[in-house]
């Protein structure tokens, strides 16, 4: 069995610019961020992505990667609207094929089970339908006759999330209450890349807490990263709660500015800029 | 003990979930949250609600199951829910947006995207609440329909079959579609609300009924709990500042 650990730097070293991307978590929750920021270091651009979005849409947005992105919403939870990303999108700076959550959640199951598309009953009737052009319904072959959206396959070329802990083989365990749809975006890409809190072995990662908390499979994991921290500065609970404060100077700070003082070095130079603002601040 | 604007609102939100039964009150803000662990304490006991995160909690705090957000999103389609949302832009028969403001493919305003919207209206009961009863919101045509309206829903013939919207609360007054064509109805008005007010701060012919009556007025131990259980700091008066509108 092969021990699939690697770094930051090998996950993006194997992905290429114009792929579509999935990336875990919700709004400011649980976001794979230590690859995404290896992502923003990284040379590559014209990815489609798909996300429950957060700080990883506006990030990537505002440093000009996405081509296009498939999304419900972007928001950080605790500051509603995410400013970098409206930015981007009042000055026409990306594609958007804004879904249903209820589409977004199908589409990956399509995916995953590897259809061509699922019935949901959402999106008609809504401009949904007038935005993404290409969407097609499905009339119900029973006695019904209903019509519903048929959702198409979000298959992915890879996955990026984070996780609590993981062993080295790509078991996955998720610690906080809540998966997301974090091994829905695994089982519907060709790879899947999974950062966590902390490597352990196998035996340790039911030693405290319940097997319904290994969330993903090894089969359907390609590399693992120990990134400690690496949801930062969105929540990973029970590790740790979002760093409202950080988020905020994300917010409000200018997008170059914000970007030079953070995201120039590697996760260590990154941490190491954090810890710095944090004592100026007297935080 | 005289209720409070806020207050009016929070009891107006509350009713929202009256004769709802066993099912999962999902509020969409601070003053629909109140009305709904109000609800919950009071006239509908058999009340679910959620922690906002994956744990369905008893008003103490107390977990009584668990409710991802991708459970949330199956159990509303199977419509045993009722949600109260936002909306940027709300037209007459109820469409709504939260997606954004003017020109879809390059928007003046970005605001949060279509979210659940559309699965919500199409599936479950959804009302809405609105802190800033005005012209900005009241809209002829939303910009983009994020929850279907009535009119639209007509139009989706069975797939709209378990289409219904409840009410709309704002900080004059409740508005709700008991007409003949579902166009959207003053049903009540806050106190200190003149019915010229609303009609000024509402961009469409709203249907106003000969007698409008006053919306209910909160009981003392309905004020008790929402002072001193629900919202002892007093976050619904930020929410809904007091002032005398006419």
């Amino acid at each position: 069995m092969g021990d699939k650990t690697m770094t930051a730097e090998e996950v993006v070293g194997r992905l290429e610019s114009g792929m579509t991307l999935g990336i875990g978590g919700w709004g400011a929750r649980r976001k794979p961020m230590a690859l995404v920021r290896a992502l923003l270091r990284s040379g590559l651009r014209d990815l489609t992505v798909v996300s429950c979005g957060g700080p990883d849409v506006g990030m990537l947005a505002a440093a000009g990667r996405l081509r296009r992105l498939v999304t419900a919403f972007v928001t950080l939870d605790s500051i509603p609207l995410e400013p970098h990303y409206r930015a981007v999108r009042e000055r026409g700076g990306l594609e958007l094929a804004e879904v249903d959550e209820g589409m977004l959640l199908r589409g990956l199951e399509a995916a995953a089970h590897r259809l061509p598309f699922l019935p949901v009953r959402a999106g008609v009737g809504s401009d949904v339908m007038r935005v993404n052009p290409g969407l097609r319904t499905v009339t119900s072959p029973y006695e019904d006759g209903e019509t519903l959206v048929a959702m198409p396959a979000l298959r992915l070329d890879a996955a990026l999330v984070h996780v609590h802990r993981a062993d080295r083989l790509g078991t996955g365990q998720c610690l906080g209450p809540d998966p997301y749809f974090d091994d829905l975006f695994c089982a519907a890409a060709d790879t899947a890349y999974v950062s966590c809190e902390r490597i352990v072995d196998t035996a340790e990662l039911t030693e405290k807490a319940p097997v319904e908390s290994l969330l993903l499979r090894r089969l359907a994991v390609t590399g693992v990263v120990e990134a400690p921290n690496g949801a930062h500065f969105t929540s990973c609970a029970p590790d740790y709660e979002r760093d409202e404060e950080f988020q905020r100077l994300y917010a409000k700070t200018p997008w170059p500015e914000f970007a030079g003082r953070f995201l120039g070095a590697d996760e260590g130079g990154y941490r190491a800029a954090v810890a710095e603002w944090r004592k100026e601040e007297g935080r | 003990m005289r209720a409070t604007r806020a207050e009016y609102c929070v009891i107006a939100c509350a009713e929202a979930w009256r004769g709802a039964g066993e099912i999962l009150a999902s509020p969409m803000g601070l003053i629909p949250s109140l009305g709904a662990r109000l609800a919950r304490l009071t006239f509908a006991p058999d009340l679910l609600l959620t922690d906002g995160e994956a744990l369905l909690v008893r008003p103490d705090g107390t977990p009584e199951g668990r409710l991802t957000f991708r459970e949330h999103l199956t159990l509303v389609a199977g419509g045993r829910r009722h949600v109260m949302m936002g909306a940027s832009q709300l037209d007459r028969y109820g469409s709504q947006n939260i997606s954004c403001v003017g020109d879809w493919a390059r928007p003046r305003r970005q605001l949060l995207g279509v979210r659940g919207a559309s699965l919500n209206t199409l599936n479950n009961p959804t009302s809405y609440w609105i802190p800033r009863h005005s012209r900005r919101v009241f809209v002829e045509r939303v910009d983009m329909v994020c929850g279907v309206g009535y009119d639209r829903a007509a139009a989706l013939g069975r797939t709209a079959r378990f289409h219904r919207l409840g009410r709309v609360v704002s900080d004059l007054g409740v508005l709700d579609f008991a007409t003949p064509d579902h166009s959207m109805r003053l049903a009540s008005l806050h106190p200190g609300v003149r019915v010229a007010k609303v009609r000024e701060a509402t961009g469409f012919d709203l249907v106003v009924p000969d007698e409008v009556p006053g919306t209910r007025e909160p009981a003392p131990e309905e004020l008790r709990l929402i002072r001193e259980v629900l919202d002892p700091d007093g976050a619904r008066e930020r929410a809904v500042p007091e002032e005398v509108r006419g």
